[in-house]
């Protein structure tokens, strides 16, 4: 969890392009680890994406989301320099918040 | 710590008298049954809806071969009017649904995620529009499926 959350934004015109790359594991509960043991699922449940106090996305993410997420988006009445705050929370009830800064 | 409790408690309740805290009151629960469904027709029903209809107002892109399926990139759009909602469904894994994402006013119906395929078979995205499930599907193969790893 230490990693922070890799945020790229784009701004054209008032409609910004997010990018973001989250660090975690993202284990379905189905894969066994060297040993033959089942290694216990542990994934993104719930991410919010807030804005000025507006949620701009939110989801709700299954283990099927690949290892180390990826998503991109577009939302419109964004201005170059304010803040972008991503939230998730996984099965195990870990979370993580962090804050980007449009460009 | 009382003390602190009831200052809390009274911050809590001022906030959320001021509007503040109007997320937290309404906070998203994960749709535990939808994401154990094990059919289309299964995740569509949890998600609130029944007979989606296809159309081409749904856009999926994917690859049409996935060399990795611990790594498919996929891109879903909607072209319908007030899209509220958009999900990802893969037929022949373990569980059927993916992901979903809420959309709300001022944010585009168009999201670009990647997923975990564990064999060949039909992705379908699901677009919620004016309270009706649209989709769009489209067979990706996989050479080396992406669950069990």
């Amino acid at each position: 969890m230490a990693n922070a959350i890799k945020v790229r934004s784009k701004i054209e015109g008032d409609v910004a392009l997010i990018r973001l790359l989250i660090s975690h594991p993202m284990e379905t509960g189905l894969r066994k680890d060297t040993e033959g043991q089942l290694v216990p699922a542990h994934f993104i449940e719930l991410l919010t994406i807030t804005y000025q106090d507006r949620t701009v996305l939110s989801a709700q993410w299954g283990p099927a989301v690949s290892r180390n997420p990826y998503l991109a988006f577009r939302f419109k009445g964004a201005q170059k320099g304010e803040k972008l705050r991503i939230t998730w929370v996984d099965n195990k009830g870990e979370s993580q918040t962090d804050e980007a800064v449009l460009e | 710590m009382k003390q602190d409790r009831r200052a809390f408690l009274r911050l809590v309740s001022l906030m959320t008298a001021a509007g503040m805290l109007p997320r937290l009151a309404h906070a998203e629960t994960w749709n535990q049954a939808a994401f154990a469904a094990k059919s289309v027709d299964d995740v569509v029903k949890l998600l609130g809806g029944s007979a989606p209809q296809q159309s081409d107002q749904v856009i999926l892109n994917g690859p049409e071969i996935a060399e990795n399926g611990a790594v498919v990139p996929l891109e879903i759009s909607s072209k319908l009017p007030g899209t509220e909602s958009i999900a990802i469904l893969i037929e022949k894994n373990p569980n059927t649904l993916a992901a979903t994402f809420n959309i709300p006013p001022g944010t585009l119906p168009d999201v670009q995620t990647r997923v975990k395929m564990n064999e060949t078979c039909n992705v379908y995205a699901l677009a919620k529009s004016d309270g009706k499930f649209y989709y769009a599907a489209k067979e990706i193969k996989v050479t080396l499926g992406g669950c069990g790893g």
